[in-house]
């Protein structure tokens, strides 16, 4: 068994590891996710004032690094002299918590659902099927502002909206990945052992999907993040006084002109988030999906 | 080794298999005729204890589909298929797992039948988890490495991936996962048709060891004549979903009743041109099977075929002992 010594002794997933660790881009964009991550987990800790108590005498203070700016409040304050930079972090929690709480629920919802109409084919896959259809058909926004204008506002409630529509994204991918694995002889092999459902599921289906599926999870953070600031912005999101880059953005547009700061830097927060995670998810699907690799 | 006496392992009864390719609405407004594969049609097959039957016939005769209906994991259109006696389509979905036990498969394609994302330690230990009674997974690790070892794997092989193998190996692999059930019935779809010529008489030989060693029964699909008469006891030749001659393989080899398995000796090729048999080519391509031809299936290509041939299809005769053919030319009442 001499080619077996040759053998790599490396299994796939090692190898797309190592061909991410190789794309620097990537690297980079993880490392900027981590940053906020780490912004977000200790939000309280870190941020230097109380994001939601103002200092009326500081009210649309530019940053520390213009005239009239303070070193104290590095990035200024908003209409109501509120620190930017800590209600920035603070906003920081507000979107990855969201984002990771959708993703987890709509994925774990969408991946079982998927699995199950494209192995059990039939009725039930009509059925699942039809239902993304329609929720495909609604756009986002309409979609959220719609319901929650019925539900009310507040975190949870933004959390089963968004989750209530985002599961379908999911939910396609693992079904058109899972009627192409219940085609083949490893699954029919499973079939042949007497092997229940469940274990053709989750140990012989799935993880030949796991990469995927990571993949789309964290395309889609992405979009989920500029959805609850969508919603936030227009007032259906996260409510006053607590912080979202959504709502700072609405707050400081009638001073556009006169102060910059207020809306712009929760913008280009957005931006640095949602791009490094676009090109995080970009790389990772380079690495780890084998059909676009030789 | 074929004993007429016992009753067969495995015997198929007017087994029949047809897709339907319309799906939802289109079952309501399109005709089923021209819109149905007629992949098996009445397959009478009986299998001894012991015996390895050879399934030979071109690609999309039916060969892997009567592979797949004899082990129910494909449900036959109609027909029944009788394991050790038991009619297993009538099993509920519990007695049918425990009966998995007793018939297993092994697939053509050793790339596409081992799940990538799972050891080898893991593809063959389940087996033994499902039906060995091994409980410890110490128990099922010493177990999994005699396995191995028994199909000339090295005991090392568990912890590794199936990429991380060749072909020949892959299909020792699988070979090993089959055996792990502890089945007494293999159904062997093209075990050997992927791999490298000078692998496949490995395999062969390994499949020939394993027989003698368990007590198996092989059900051997292949469309290697060549194969197929090394490892075979007795030969079923299939032909557009049926089966048109069936008999001992020294038999089929040497006096070849039907028009069609004449043909497939004949192509053959000899090294010695004086012993080739008179060349009887085959010519145009095999019928679509949405469309299969009337009478016997085999008129369109067969040089002997005659008015009867286009109208009624042959019933199956008997030559001699155990040589039956489906061919008008042995009824007696061609014109």
């Amino acid at each position: 068994m001499s080619a077996l010594a040759a053998a790599a002794p490396e299994t796939r997933f090692a190898a797309g590891l190592h061909a991410l660790r190789a794309n620097r881009a990537a690297m980079l964009s993880l490392l900027i996710v981590a940053g906020f991550a780490v912004l977000a987990l200790l939000a309280p800790w870190i941020a230097p004032h109380d994001p939601t108590e103002g200092d009326l005498l500081r009210r649309l203070q530019p940053p520390a690094w213009m005239e009239g700016g303070e070193a104290a409040y590095p990035l200024g304050c908003d209409a109501l002299g509120r620190d930017i930079l800590s209600r920035l972090i603070h906003g920081t929690r507000v979107s990855m918590s969201i984002g990771v709480a959708v993703v987890l629920a709509a994925t774990a919802i969408g991946a079982l659902l998927g699995l199950l109409a494209g192995y059990l084919r039939g009725g039930f896959d009509v059925a699942i099927s039809r239902v993304v259809d329609v929720l495909l058909g609604f756009p986002y926004l309409i979609f959220a502002i719609g319901l929650m204008a019925v539900m009310g506002p507040g975190l949870a409630n933004i959390v089963l909206v968004l989750v209530i529509k985002e599961w379908v994204m999911p939910c396609r991918v693992v079904r058109a990945e899972t009627l192409a694995a219940r085609e083949m002889d490893y699954v029919e092999a499973a079939r042949a052992l007497g092997e229940t459902t469940a274990h053709i599921l989750f140990r012989e289906i799935l993880p030949n999907i796991l990469s995927t599926l990571l993949v789309v999870a964290t395309f889609r953070m992405a979009a989920i993040i500029i959805i609850e600031a969508s919603l936030s912005f227009l007032g259906l999101g996260v409510q006053p006084p607590a912080a979202s880059w959504g709502s700072m953005i609405a707050d400081g547009r009638q001073f556009m002109l006169d102060a910059w700061w207020v809306s712009t830097l929760p913008g280009l927060a957005i931006l640095a988030l949602v791009l490094a995670i676009n090109i995080a998810s970009q790389g990772m699907r380079d690495a780890f999906d084998p059909g676009l690799r030789a | 080794m074929t004993d007429i006496a016992s009753p067969p392992l495995l015997r198929l009864v007017g087994v029949a298999k047809r897709y339907d390719l319309r799906r939802g609405l289109r079952r309501l407004l399109q005709p089923a005729e021209g819109n149905t594969v007629h992949a098996l049609d009445g397959v009478d097959l009986e299998i001894a204890r012991g015996e390895t039957l050879g399934v030979i016939g071109e690609s999309g005769c039916g060969k892997t589909t009567l592979g797949r209906v004899a082990l129910r994991l494909q449900e036959p259109s109609a027909g029944r298929v009788e394991f050790d006696g038991i009619d297993i389509g009538s099993l509920d979905a519990r007695r049918l797992r425990a009966l998995r036990k007793r018939m297993q498969i092994v697939f053509q394609d050793p790339y596409a039948s081992l799940n990538p994302r799972r050891s080898v330690g893991q593809i063959v230990g389940r087996g033994l988890a499902l039906h060995g009674g091994a409980t410890t997974s110490a128990e099922r690790h010493a177990r999994v490495a005699a396995l191995l070892e028994r199909v000339g794997l090295p005991r090392a092989a568990m912890a590794r991936f199936p990429h991380q193998f060749s072909g020949g190996q892959r299909q020792r692999v699988a070979i090993a996962r089959a055996l792990a059930a502890g089945p007494d019935f293999l159904v062997c779809d093209e075990p050997v048709s992927a791999l490298d010529v000078s692998i496949q008489a490995q395999i062969l030989a390994l499949l020939g060891e394993l027989k003698r060693d368990f007590g198996l029964t092989y059900l051997f699909i292949s469309h290697d004549l060549s194969v197929v008469a090394h490892v075979s006891d007795r030969v079923a030749v299939m032909y557009l979903g049926r089966v048109v001659e069936t008999g001992p393989s020294r038999r089929i080899l040497s006096a070849p009743a039907h028009p069609y398995t004449r043909a497939l000796l004949a192509a053959v090729p000899r090294l010695d041109a004086r012993d080739a048999p008179p060349r009887q080519r085959l010519t145009g391509d095999l019928p679509s099977p949405l469309r299969p031809p009337p009478g016997c299936r085999f008129h369109t290509r067969c040089p002997e075929a005659r008015e009867i041939c286009r109208r009624v299809s042959p019933a199956p005769i008997q030559l001699a002992q155990g040589h039956a053919v489906a061919c008008h030319l042995y009824s007696g009442a061609a014109p």
